[in-house]
């Protein structure tokens, strides 16, 4: 099992890789309850791509997430982010929750979501300044949100919330960016925006995680996926690891012959 | 009514009043929009057990042991819940429930079995303590309060709640950003590094001392109202947080003055010859205030439904 899997890795990577890699998780093992729900994985994200983490609902995307930042506590597992401990490193990281994860009806302007953002630099008591809501107001730009600033939370759309949590990611000025179904439930118009900033994040070097759920979108968002099903199914650039025979036994012959075929996926 | 009447008699009251609604409000805010109002429920009712064990370790009635039982029993209340809601497996209301109603009862029934009866020691006392009795004795007027022998004579109670309100006041200033931030997102907050427990087992701490030093002047009633109804009602004024405590403020402070005074001269405009309790009728005006916020107020619209 364990060489079939380290077959399909592709390349493994090196203790140098290793120690660069801006997120590397070690035997991760998470569980709520008595049934694991992500288990023994290892993930080394390569830095400078955009990697989306794919598998069926319940397969441990988000978890596996959430355990590596610390959200949830898992039983077992190392993460190193830039090769040191998490906890010192926490400033290099921005994350984009679920949209569905918080309450909207929260008494909060959406200027105030972004600030949020600046809670690192802010700190405790030091006061909210005109740079500091000039860079808010820069990243609700870069989103296409700026009109928005001072309307309740409560009051946008699905999309347009999502665009605001890009932009208090964006407002964290990270290196890497992890960000858990930012295109779950959106508009066309908003996925293009989220996509674009995606990319000029990675024209700027940065590293972006995703978990994502559409499939026929992958290739042309992505450069590296890491299938997950509680298990790691595979790891590596889209054309390595992306194919028919990985998302088989990802989704466990779930997925129609047709969507896959669908897909257009490059033999390999 | 002139100075020589009101200073001693209803000053003192409307202030320790008021503080005490304040002092409760404010940290409601917070409970109620972590949907966790009901542990201020919870807290004024197990304070009375904590007392009771407190004064049968003692033999005393004095203030320190008793605030200290009735603090360690609101601690212990959290913790409480905390465990039957792990491992009963069980939403958090109904493990408040339960944790209240059982060491109330418990409180009860220790009461009733001790030898307490000699004491100024009863469960009426506990629900609605005693605000007409906080009087200044000492003082003849206005003038009072620049005249440093009758000041030291103000009722300790009075400094007690000024103490809990400056201590939430604090509290609140100081971690406003990771009380908003864990309340709002919390795994948001833990990605940054907010140690999202603690604040949440500071903010209930700070809620149960606020309600120890409340609960012994206005009683647990007036406790419970004001963890919840001046923040709810607030909540319906205005879309900004810290708008939203301010209102919350304003009605508890009004609740605590329309209450005080209707409790005293309502019933004589009705023809009635007695006062009624000022811990029900703060509490009462609490609650007229919030239906009509919850039927005038701007912010009613319930707005954040999420679209998935």
């Amino acid at each position: 099992m364990s060489l079939e899997l380290a077959a399909n890795d592709g390349v493994i990577p090196t203790g140098h890789a290793l120690a660069q890699s801006p997120l590397a998780v070690r035997g991760m093992t998470v569980s709520y309850g008595q049934t694991p729900v992500v288990f023994s994985v290892d993930m080394t994200v390569a830095e400078g791509a955009m990697t989306a983490i794919i598998g069926p609902n319940g397969a441990g995307k988000s978890t596996l997430l959430k355990a590596a930042l610390g959200i949830v506590k898992p039983l077992a597992g190392q993460v190193s982010v830039f090769g040191k401990p998490l906890a010192g490193e926490r400033h290099r990281i921005a994350y984009v929750p679920q949209r569905a994860s918080v309450d909207w009806d929260f008494p909060t302007r959406v200027i105030d979501v972004v600030l949020m953002g600046l809670y690192r630099e802010l700190g405790l008591l030091r006061r909210i300044r005109g740079q500091h809501r000039a860079k808010a107001m820069a990243c609700l730009e870069r989103v296409g949100m700026v009109d928005f600033a001072d309307r309740q939370i409560g009051q946008l759309s699905g999309g347009q919330q999502q665009r605001v949590f890009l932009a208090r990611a964006l407002a964290q000025e990270a290196d890497l960016y992890l960000l858990d179904e930012p295109f779950a439930g959106v508009d066309a118009a908003t996925e293009k925006a989220i996509i674009d900033v995606l990319k000029s994040l990675k024209k700027d070097g940065k590293t972006v995680v995703a978990v994502h759920h559409d499939l026929a979108t992958v290739a042309d968002y992505f450069d590296r996926v890491f299938l997950i099903n509680t298990r790691k199914i595979a790891e590596g650039t889209v054309a390595e690891a992306f194919t028919p025979e990985n998302l088989d036994r990802t989704y466990g012959g779930r997925l129609a012959t047709g969507q896959i075929d669908q897909l257009d996926l490059v033999a390999v | 009514m002139s100075g020589a009447e009101f200073v001693p008699l209803s000053l003192t009251p409307l202030l320790i009043g008021m503080f005490a609604a304040v002092a409760c409000a404010l940290p409601g805010n917070f409970l109620v929009l972590r949907r966790q109002a009901l542990i201020g429920d919870a807290i004024s009712h197990v304070v009375l057990p904590g007392i009771v064990v407190a004064f049968l370790v003692t033999g005393v009635v004095a203030a320190a042991p008793m605030l200290l039982g009735a603090a360690v029993a609101a601690i212990l209340s959290v913790v409480m819940i905390e465990a039957i809601r792990r491992l009963g497996g069980i939403e958090p209301g109904a493990a408040m429930g339960l944790t209240f109603t059982t060491l109330f009862a418990a409180g009860v029934l220790l009461l009733e079995q001790s030898d307490t009866s000699g004491v100024h020691l009863d469960v009426e006392h506990a629900l609605y303590g005693n605000l007409e009795s906080l009087i200044w004795l000492d003082a003849i007027g206005w003038q009072s309060l620049v005249d440093a022998s009758a000041l030291a004579e103000l009722p300790v109670e009075l400094f007690r709640v000024a103490a809990a309100l400056v201590g939430v006041c604090a509290f609140l200033w100081v971690f406003w950003r990771p009380l908003v931030l864990s309340t709002f997102d919390e795994g948001f907050a833990r990605t940054l590094g907010v140690r999202t427990g603690s604040v949440g087992l500071a903010l209930v701490i700070v809620a149960a001392v606020a309600a120890v030093a409340a609960f012994d002047a206005v009683g647990s009633i007036i406790v419970i109202a004001m963890f919840i109804c001046p923040p709810a009602a607030a909540r319906l004024m205005t879309n900004r947080l810290n708008m939203q405590l301010g209102w919350s403020v304003v009605f508890a402070v009004l609740s605590a003055v329309l209450g005080y005074v209707f409790a005293g001269f309502g019933p004589l405009w009705f023809g009635f010859d007695n006062a009624v309790s000022a811990a029900g009728m703060i509490a009462t005006v609490s609650g007229v205030i919030l239906g009509l916020s919850a039927l005038f107020g701007p912010c009613r619209k319930r707005l954040g439904a999420p679209v998935v």
